[in-house]
């Protein structure tokens, strides 16, 4: 170990720490683990009675039972992932500019984004990632089209892109609150944007839902994070619009832009942080 | 009797102050609410114009055509804002916790009727200022409205919003007393949270449930809090089952009163003052 801390190893004690920790109040995270994922079910329930009803989610878009269930998954993966490693670190992040303690993470001789983005790991959140994986491996499997390889290393790739889109806006967010002082209503409004790339972007149409799409694609591009991936799994089944490649190469495009503007607010805020109480 | 009235009135009044501190961050933070129902407007509309290409004539799901849906879920959003209390149950819990419910116990103020009026007089405060938000959702999206209610069934309507408030109240308050047994509700609370949502018909109308969980679903008090309202409004309720529903409720709502009287009762002979 050199005189800085190599992220890789402080990343792993950080991991372990949380676990022990988890393992230490255990029918607590029995009892977390259990409730998000009855959140998952319900919703999965919510979405099965809609194919009661309906063929397809949108007439002529293809996305039937198991194309909107992988869709579902790849949603469900992403935000899950997000869950694990970030939600917490956001929350606590605007928590240590309100009461000062960020003064300790400034003093570390380590990145301090690196440092209060992974400090704790809500392993619980592994369960509904899990969930994910069986519901995309499920829904893949009722496909028609096969999926290759370079499919599979492509959606890896895209799935990696929709985490870096999430946590950009996540600490861009929680940023902002060096300046605001309170962030609660803030990572409400980004559970409400989050909300947003729940469905597939096409039921986004008409006088709304055009501008809607368009705002949530390029402006704040939370529609690319689960909409390009859960493509690469459905979309061979049919005729590719050039529109749609475009799309696709714009996800690792959008996930570099918003990191880029991440980092950017991030290290403003740490210009402007005053610390606090005492 | 004259006494608790003007304690009562002193009450009220502070809290509505309390509450008009953050008014700037909590008209925010209503008109955001709404943002989670664009996206099911949108999703509803996706749906509706799938079932319409593959099918003729009035497309329903479970009765409602689309505009109904689109209705409803903004039906449900105004039976949420009388019925949810948001932090009642957990903060009695937190107060018999931390042992601070004690100054109920010494101050000749009873604790349900000051919560209730607190929560009163934050609500009345909501509605003031959330008045300007929901206004320009419902006349934004006056289009889906077709059927508005006729004479009497207005007066239903605003007696089942007022019993949704009432029983929201006194359920969130039981539950929040099961602390005096408990001490940790967070995890019972979450799962109440969870079920209220779906089955409080806030998630979809639970007329889409098919049997027999339909009917499993409309035994249970929760569809008092979000779904019965609405469905009222959209005259999915009429004649004798209008009088039953508004009964039942009713009925349900003096059960929670007598619960959250009887927790407080022997919630308090057990209490054993942590904390300072």
């Amino acid at each position: 170990m050199t005189r800085f801390a190599r992220p890789w190893a402080v990343f792993l004690t950080f991991a372990r720490n949380s676990l022990i920790r988890d393992m230490t109040f255990r029918a607590n995270f029995l009892i977390e683990l259990a409730s998000s994922l009855s959140w998952v079910f319900m919703n999965l329930g919510f979405y099965l009675l809609i194919f009661q009803y309906a063929p397809s989610i949108g007439a002529g878009t293809g996305w039937g039972k198991w194309e909107f269930f992988a869709f579902a998954g790849t949603g469900l993966i992403i935000n899950s992932v997000t869950g694990m490693f970030f939600m917490t670190n956001g929350d606590e992040f605007g928590e240590m500019i309100r009461t000062g303690t960020l003064d300790f993470a400034l003093l570390k001789p380590i990145d301090t984004q690196f440092l209060v983005s992974l400090q704790r790991v809500e392993w619980s959140s592994g369960g509904n990632l899990l969930v994910g994986i069986a519901l995309v491996l499920v829904s893949a499997s009722h496909l028609q089209a096969p999926i290759g390889p370079l499919q599979a290393a492509l959606y890896g790739m895209f799935l990696i892109c929709g985490v870096v889109i999430l946590y950009s806006l996540l600490f861009s967010f929680a940023a902002v609150s060096v300046w605001l002082g309170r962030n609660t209503s803030l990572l409400d409004f980004w559970f409400y944007i989050v909300s947003f790339s729940r469905y597939p972007m096409e039921i986004y149409q008409g006088r709304l839902g055009s501008p809607i799409r368009w705002f949530f694609s390029f402006i704040i591009p939370v529609l690319v994070a689960v909409n390009v991936p859960a493509r690469v799994l459905v979309r061979p089944l049919y005729p590719q619009a050039t529109g749609d490649w475009l799309f696709a190469l714009g996800a690792p495009v959008a996930a570099a832009a918003s990191f880029a503007v991440c980092r950017w607010i991030f290290t403003r805020a740490l210009r402007s942080y005053r610390s606090a109480s005492s | 009797m004259a006494n608790t009235a003007s304690t009562a009135w002193t009450i009220l009044r502070i809290s509505m102050e309390e509450r008009l501190v953050y008014r700037g961050d909590f008209m925010l933070g209503t008109l955001m609410r709404f943002l989670p129902i664009v996206t099911q407007i949108f999703l509803w509309a996706a749906v509706f114009s799938a079932m319409e290409a593959v099918m003729t004539g009035d497309v329903t799901v479970a009765g409602y055509r689309y505009h109904d849906m689109v209705a409803y879920y903004l039906l449900t959003m105004l039976s949420r804002a009388f019925s949810s209390m948001p932090g009642l149950a957990s903060g009695i819990t937190r107060e018999i916790r931390s042992g601070t419910i004690k100054r109920f116990l010494v101050q000749p103020v009873d604790m349900l009727l000051f919560l209730f009026l607190y929560r009163t007089a934050h609500k009345l405060v909501y509605y003031g200022v959330a008045l300007i938000p929901f206004a320009l959702v419902f006349y934004l999206c006056r289009g889906f409205f077709v059927e508005t209610p006729q004479g009497w069934v207005w007066a239903a309507y605003a007696a089942s919003l007022l019993m949704a408030f009432l029983l929201g109240f006194f359920l969130e308050a039981t539950i929040g007393m099961l602390g005096f047994w408990f001490l940790e509700v967070s995890s019972l609370l979450f799962i109440y949270m969870l079920l209220s949502f779906f089955f409080s018909g806030h998630m979809f109308p639970i007329d889409m449930l098919p049997q027999p969980w339909a009917t499993a679903v409309k035994m249970i008090p929760l569809q008092y809090l979000a779904y019965f309202p609405a469905a009222v409004f959209l005259g999915k309720v009429q004649g004798a089952a209008l009088v039953q529903g508004l009964a039942v409720q009713a009925v349900w709502t003096l059960v929670f009163f007598l619960s959250a009287r009887w927790a407080w009762r022997c919630g308090t002979r057990r209490y054993s003052a942590f904390g300072g």
